[in-house]
């Protein structure tokens, strides 16, 4: 892996990124983006030359408790937006993984890093991804220029949709510089309900049937057993206010009864969980395994994981099932398999941790078709048309 | 008349059209191919019916294969080609050119697949949004966004201008609940994006899909999220004296933390039109008016009420009417939803569709209320408060050639104001040909051209739906 010794770039304003990334151009370098670091094993190995990093891009722009919104600069730490908005009761909705679980524990999640790796939790089932309460953000693109897309306002079809495409795109079209989105009220209360010692089809129907009820379940995750206990787990959560919740979790016990809804957990021990769930703790060691994120359709999961057989180490479904987190050794004749395996089922893979040579030979993100690999290229081109941009982290030559 | 210019028709496709339409009679099947002019009349416009044009010819094709083969024909003589739907566009997004061939989808409206388990419905673009929601009710399950349109627009041309409605802000909006989309590109080639799994891997096509207009191809297919209904549901009327009391109202119910799926307002004009024509039981006497609709349980719904009730009545609610049953549930909502029809037995209307921050309300209904009375006109307002996507229906003669003009002027003042206080210029109706020439007030040079860039990646040649969102001069892609 090439890197530079030398000091990253970290521009203190866009004008500065500006000029940073124009100079670059002009030299034909490289440059590797860089956040709070916490995410860094995300992705293809890093192929730029100088690191150009958002530590100086810091602080919230605005936030409105009253309009749901809030916008951030790239730099700005995770931690220091979620305590301004819990001091006014409210929340990012999409719950983001931390990865620091999963890499090994360096770094500080930036509101950049996020955007760039569209880093959600278990509560897209209800509220989404990050994709989809992210509403405007600026970039700096391959010819140094600033660009606005979306804006501060939920409903926008003004233009082209830029904001979307570059949530997940791991920095390939240019350095995030601020970040909108709207919020969610913090809910009052939350409850989860335990069914222990549910084989993995049947956590899947508790699961699907507790999605598919009218309750409003807002994470839905079964565990496997020595995840934390020595029986597996199917958890389901509900949130709201306390009295919503409660009327919530009494119907949805009834509803459940023949798969041996009992156990409730509230509070800190419910948060604690699905922080768990959040951040894939449970199989974030050992270390030396790759872990693998897979979405498939939830009725598709079960039959997924026994196909991968012996190659599946440990797993544990989120999502009601329709998220997949795997592990497996980190060879590539396991890439392989799971790969295979997916043709089967549909769906997608993401390689989420492996050593660099792993990650430099294997498919990090699923194999494109031909056509849609070109037209990767020519909307990479349409905004870094030098290939400036962390080259290579998703797709080898992009 | 019109002050939107359209591209010159290119003389040397006009002379072509002879060879142009049996190139698509050699395609499609004879029932396909429209070439008549009685039969292409009726294609001339949209919703935006002050602005026409009768295409080249009108391709209906029935499948895939057929809407591929024709993509690609079109390519290969070098035709533009606009996509359409069920032609319902406020925006005149759907509106032919000359020199175009429009390609319909009204054949193709198949629901491919329902998956309750999975939570997904596989439909064909030219299926109407309500048949999803009529198609899965029996199990109690519907597709979130809700248009006033429903009724009549397609799943395609919801994608291509990001559709909400009024419950999306609870719900979001079509971009939210769109899993994939399965695209046709001008060069024939069929890209399946997303898919019926959470979330796109790698990059996020759908999301650069949705919203674009028709302009990066034509989307032939769309995967939606199914969400199971909540238990029951219940809007409430509260009648305000001033505009002000009610824009505060909605922002302190959304600061105290709760979200209700959905919170309309109308002005005494809107309230008017709407009762005269759907007899909903709206206070006629009151300046402003909310429909706040809770979702739940029983008793979770009276709870929710209760909060926003109190909520209302410090901020000097004088009227407040709880729906009773489920008839008058449905009385109150077609009331909202048939604003914009109603309005039309009264006048000639332009809708408009900014968004502004939802704290910039209050400002903003003043200036509209100002703008247009400069313009001698009047307006009526009927919007989603939750979201601040304001829809002034402007009111005029269409008769007037001077009316008309000044409406389409104080409705540029509206959408100017919008992006002047933080806003937008559409919240889901899209650009269409309406607010193109406004985008560079929203947008600057270097941001059109990146966007340019991205739309030149699907469409080098910019074939499709070419007149439309992007200003006709600079060009450069």
């Amino acid at each position: 892996m090439k890197g530079s010794s030398e000091a990253p770039l970290a521009p203190s304003d866009e004008a500065e990124a500006c000029a940073y990334v124009a100079e670059a151009r002009g030299r034909k370098e490289a440059l590797d983006i860089v956040g709070g670091g916490s995410r860094s094993g995300f992705g293809r190995p890093p192929e730029g030359r100088h690191a150009l990093s958002s530590a100086r891009l810091t602080g919230i722009v605005f936030h409105e408790p009253a309009e749901m919104t809030l916008r951030a600069r790239a730099g700005a730490t995770l931690s220091a937006i979620e305590a301004a908005l819990d001091a006014h009761n409210q929340m990012l909705p999409f719950e983001p993984i931390d990865h620091r679980m999963l890499y090994g524990g360096g770094g500080e999640p930036t509101i950049g890093g996020l955007v760039a790796t569209n880093a959600s939790g278990p509560r897209r089932v209800s509220a989404g991804a990050a994709r989809d309460s992210l509403i405007g953000l600026r970039l700096i693109n391959g010819r140094g220029e600033a660009i606005a897309s979306g804006g501060r306002v939920t409903k926008n079809v003004a233009g082209l949709d830029l904001v979307k495409i570059n949530c997940g795109a791991l920095g390939g079209f240019g350095l995030i510089t601020e970040a909108t989105f709207k919020l969610l009220p913090r809910p009052e209360s939350e409850t989860t309900i335990v069914i222990r010692r549910l084989d993995d089809a049947q956590a899947v129907a508790a699961m699907t049937q507790a999605l598919g009820s009218p309750y409003g379940v807002s994470g839905a995750a079964a565990l496997s057993a020595g995840m934390g206990r020595e029986f597996s787990r199917t958890i389901l959560r509900l949130e709201g206010f306390v009295d919503s919740v409660d009327q919530r979790a009494e119907k949805l016990l009834a509803a459940l009864a023949d798969f041996g809804a009992e156990r409730v957990l509230g509070g800190e021990d419910s948060r604690r969980l699905w922080r768990g769930v959040r951040d894939a703790e449970f199989i974030a060691k050992p270390r030396e395994r790759a872990v693998w994120r897979i979405g498939v359709r939830p009725s598709r999961a079960v039959e997924f994981v026994n196909r991968l057989g012996p190659t599946a180490l440990a797993h544990f479904y989120d999502c009601g099932g329709g998220l997949i987190w795997l592990a497996s050794d980190p060879t590539v004749e396991s890439a392989a398999a799971v790969r295979a395996a997916l043709v089967a089922s549909g769906g997608h893979a993401t390689l989420m941790r492996a050593p660099s040579p792993l990650r430099a030979a294997v498919d990090v993100f699923t194999p494109l078709s031909p056509p849609l690999a070109a037209l990767t290229q020519r909307v990479k081109a349409a905004f870094d048309s030098d290939g400036l941009f962390n080259r290579g982290r998703m797709y080898a030559g992009i | 008349m019109s002050q939107i210019a359209f591209p010159k028709p290119d003389p040397k496709i006009l002379a072509r059209r002879d060879e142009i339409v049996a190139g698509l009679a050699a395609i499609l099947p004879p029932d396909g191919v429209i070439a008549d002019l009685a039969g292409r009349r009726a294609f001339e416009t949209d919703a935006l019916t002050a602005y026409r044009r009768v295409p080249l010819a009108v391709a209906l094709p029935r499948s895939v294969e057929e809407v591929a083969a024709t993509m690609k024909f079109c390519r290969d003589v070098g035709v533009n080609v606009v996509p359409r739907g069920a032609g319902t566009s406020l925006s005149g997004g759907a509106i032919p050119q000359e020199d175009a061939v429009v390609i319909g989808l009204s054949k193709m409206s198949r629901i491919l697949e329902i998956n309750l388990a999975d939570r997904y419905a596989r439909v064909e673009a030219g299926v109407t949004n309500l048949a999803i929601s009529e198609a899965v009710a029996p199990e109690g399950f519907f597709y979130a966004p809700d248009p006033s349109s429903q009724l009549a627009c397609t799943i395609g041309g919801n994608v291509g201008t990001n559709s909400g409605g009024a419950h999306c802000l609870k719900y979001g909006v079509t971009v939210n609940n769109l899993l994939g989309v399965r695209l046709v590109t001008l060069d024939g080639e069929v890209l399946d994006l997303g898919g019926p799994e959470l979330e796109a891997a790698g990059l996020d096509w759908v999301g650069l899909v949705c919203g674009s207009e028709g302009q990066l191809g034509i989307v032939v297919e769309a995967t939606v999220k199914l969400l199971r209904a909540a238990e029951g549901a219940r809007p409430v009327l509260f009648g305000f004296d001033s505009a002000d009391d009610a824009s505060r109202c909605v922002a302190a119910i959304i600061g105290a933390g709760i979200l209700p799926v959905a919170m309309e307002y109308m002005d005494r004009p809107a309230i008017a039109i709407c009762e005269n024509f759907a007899h909903a039981g709206y206070p006629l006497d009151v300046e402003a008016m909310l429909i706040v609709e809770v979702e739940g349980g029983e008793a979770e719904i009276a709870a929710e009420l209760a909060r926003i009730a109190a909520i209302a009545k410090a901020h000097n609610v004088r009227v407040t009417r709880e729906s009773m049953s489920a008839m008058e549930s449905a009385q109150i909502w077609k009331g909202r939803k048939s604003a914009f029809g109603a309005t039309g037995r009264v006048a000639d209307y332009i809708c408009m569709d900014g968004t502004v921050p939802t704290g910039r309300l209050p400002e903003a209904l003043r200036r509209v209320g100002k703008i247009c009375a400069a313009y001698g006109l009047r307006v009526a307002n009927v919007f989603h408060a939750g979201d601040g996507n304001m829809h002034p229906l402007i009111l005029y003669d269409i008769n007037d050639p001077a009316q008309q003009e000044k409406a389409e002027q104080a409705g540029m003042d509206v959408l100017r104001m919008s992006v002047e206080l933080g806003g937008c210029l559409t919240g889901e109706h899209g650009v269409g040909i309406e607010k193109r020439d406004l985008m560079g007030d929203q947008f600057s040079a270097q941001e059109l051209a990146q966007q340019m860039r991205v739309r030149a990646a699907f469409d080098p040649q910019w074939r499709l739906n070419p007149a439309k969102v992007f200003p006709l001069d600079g060009r450069a892609a």
